[in-house]
């Protein structure tokens, strides 16, 4: 059987950038037996608070798991993101998971991985996991955080802002050639994870960590589901990883 | 020794507490955190007789104390759901109700023909989802046609019948009423309220189709209102649904008149919260020194008790 709700207790929960926090989550209280934690592009369904307000948890994906300590990226969006960030070390929330399909770490070939703003959180688990040759395209708005760890992790890091404070100027989608890749792990904003497939269409195979809003996070409510060509599929226990090759896009 | 036991409409549930429609799938995803045997019984996700895709857009929107959803009945239909779902279903030793809705009287007809030869233990007759024409509210709000789509499918029905009337009806007194003159066998309410959201940013509506279901603990009290008076007004069983978060919500709702309560959105909040739910009715019972919940069961009305 797997666990429900369990609580977890705050190491740190540090804001790295505008309304970017990361959360470091220790967990050894119920995780005595060592079980697996989570892989890459795997989320758990976080709350902060006592059930009934805000309703429904927030599904945040693993950015690092180390011993019993899970790292989780988070942008502050709304009232349960907003409850999150006010957390301080020693404080307990409940979380259930890991949740989802993860990436496919066995896959050969050189890799690129393309992130986009918070997007970045699942990419950065993965580029630790992974023993590929990996290159990684990592684009933000304005402020960069996370590309030192990152950039020990991989052969080339590039990075892009829209602002052009640092590295290339305009989005990360412009700095890449996917000629140069066996395969492609991209996670952001559907704007950018649209252009990366085209980008890559009929050169590369691109598998994409998609979002949607979610309720149960367990597959049973079907409030998060996209149209792929294996017909609605629960982006929370089909994916969030999804072969470009599935995912339907309704434009 | 108390006993958590119902009957309803002669069968047996162990204890009062449904995991209701909609929110529990065929129960395949909650099977991985608890043993399904715990539960009463299990409404299916809501059937139709072709398979459907369910609503484009955004399906899902938190509101203060519940949400807001628009899936429009993804399901398999009826065939897939007996050859495929039913079975599982059927091994878990719980009982097993299947949620059907349709757009027309003969889709619901031949739905139910279909499961009569089945060994599902009861029909939960959908006239009351608001997302999908094949939803049946537009059955579920005059009860003059509720009354027709409701004796049809009495005359095929061969299972205990169960009619899950809307909140949404323009007199839910009388909608129940008119349903257990059509021939229902107990009743269960409500389905989702009404309602809508709208994105202040896009000068639009949340929802493709404007309208969705809310539910959540925001609908309890209103929920509670209708039972107690459905409750009162006829003579079969009714099972209490909205908003339900912990034991004592449940209780509130067998206070007011129900015999067995449905679980939905609280599901989403803890896979296993109709376990909490179940304890907690029996810890309550025992504190309270309640033998069976038919001691309790519209106890704020019935007389004689």
């Amino acid at each position: 059987m797997k666990r429900a709700y369990n609580k977890g207790i705050i190491h740190s929960n540090t804001k790295i950038s505008h309304n970017i926090f990361e959360l470091k989550l220790e967990i050894d209280l119920w995780n005595r037996f060592g079980e697996d934690l989570g892989i890459p592009g795997q989320f758990y369904m976080l709350r902060g608070w006592e059930a009934k307000d805000p309703f429904l948890p927030r599904p945040i994906s693993i950015a690092n798991i180390e011993d019993n300590i899970i790292t989780f990226l988070y942008e502050v969006r709304g009232k349960g993101t907003h409850i999150i960030s006010k957390l301080v070390k020693g404080d307990t929330l409940e979380l259930l998971g890991p949740l989802g399909n993860g990436f496919d770490l066995k896959l050969k070939g050189k890799v690129g991985i393309v992130s986009g703003g918070i997007g970045i959180a699942p990419l950065i688990y993965l580029s630790k996991k992974l023993d590929n040759n990996v290159d990684f395209y990592c684009g933000f708005r304005d402020e960069v955080y996370y590309t030192d760890i990152i950039e020990k992790r991989v052969d080339r890091l590039f990075i892009s802002t829209e602002d052009g404070s640092q590295g290339h100027k305009g989005f990360v989608t412009e700095l890449f050639d996917p000629h140069r890749y066996d395969l492609i792990f991209t996670c952001g904003p559907l704007p950018m994870i649209k252009n990366v497939i085209k980008i890559c269409r009929d050169i590369v195979p691109v598998y994409c960590s998609m979002e949607s809003r979610m309720a149960c996070g367990i597959g049973a409510c079907l409030g998060c589901t996209i149209k792929t060509t294996k017909g609605m599929e629960r982006v929370c226990k089909d994916g969030p990883v999804f072969s470009s090759r599935e995912v339907i896009f309704s434009d | 020794m108390i006993n958590t036991k119902v009957n309803i409409c002669g069968v047996e549930l162990k204890n009062p507490v449904i995991a209701a429609s909609g929110t529990f799938g065929f129960g395949r995803e909650y099977a991985e955190y608890f043993p399904l045997s715990k539960l009463g019984g299990i409404s299916s996700k809501g059937l139709t007789l072709n398979r459907k895709e369910g609503n484009k857009g955004i399906r899902i929107y938190e509101t203060t104390g519940g949400l807001l959803n628009s899936i429009g009945l993804q399901n398999p239909g009826i065939d897939e759901f007996i050859s495929n779902q039913l079975p599982f279903m059927k091994k878990q030793d719980t009982i097993v109700l299947a949620n059907v809705g349709g757009g027309t009287i003969e889709e619901y007809v031949t739905s139910i023909e279909r499961l009569n030869k089945t060994n599902i233990d009861m029909i939960e007759l959908n006239i009351s989802c608001p997302n999908v024409k094949e939803g049946g509210m537009a059955f579920g709000i005059r009860s003059k046609d509720a009354y027709e789509i409701v004796s049809e499918v009495r005359k095929t029905c061969k299972k205990p019948l169960i009619v899950k009337l809307s909140p949404n009806a323009e007199n839910i007194v009388h909608m129940a009423e008119t349903c257990v003159k059509a021939g229902a066998d107990g009743l269960s309410l409500v389905n989702t309220f009404s309602g809508m959201a709208i994105d202040i940013y896009s000068k639009s509506p949340v929802f493709e189709n404007t309208i969705a279901g809310l539910s959540g603990p925001c609908i309890k009290p209103i929920a509670l209102r209708m039972v107690y008076e459905v409750s009162k007004a006829v003579d079969v069983p009714i099972i209490g649904i909205g908003g339900i978060m912990d034991y004592k919500d449940a209780i509130e709702f067998i206070m007011a008149g129900a015999w067995a309560i449905q679980v939905g959105s609280g599901n989403f909040i803890n896979p296993t919260i109709t376990l909490d739910i179940i304890e907690g009715i029996e810890t309550f019972m025992v504190n309270q020194r309640i033998k069976s919940l038919e001691e309790i069961r519209g106890i704020i009305w019935r007389e004689n008790i």
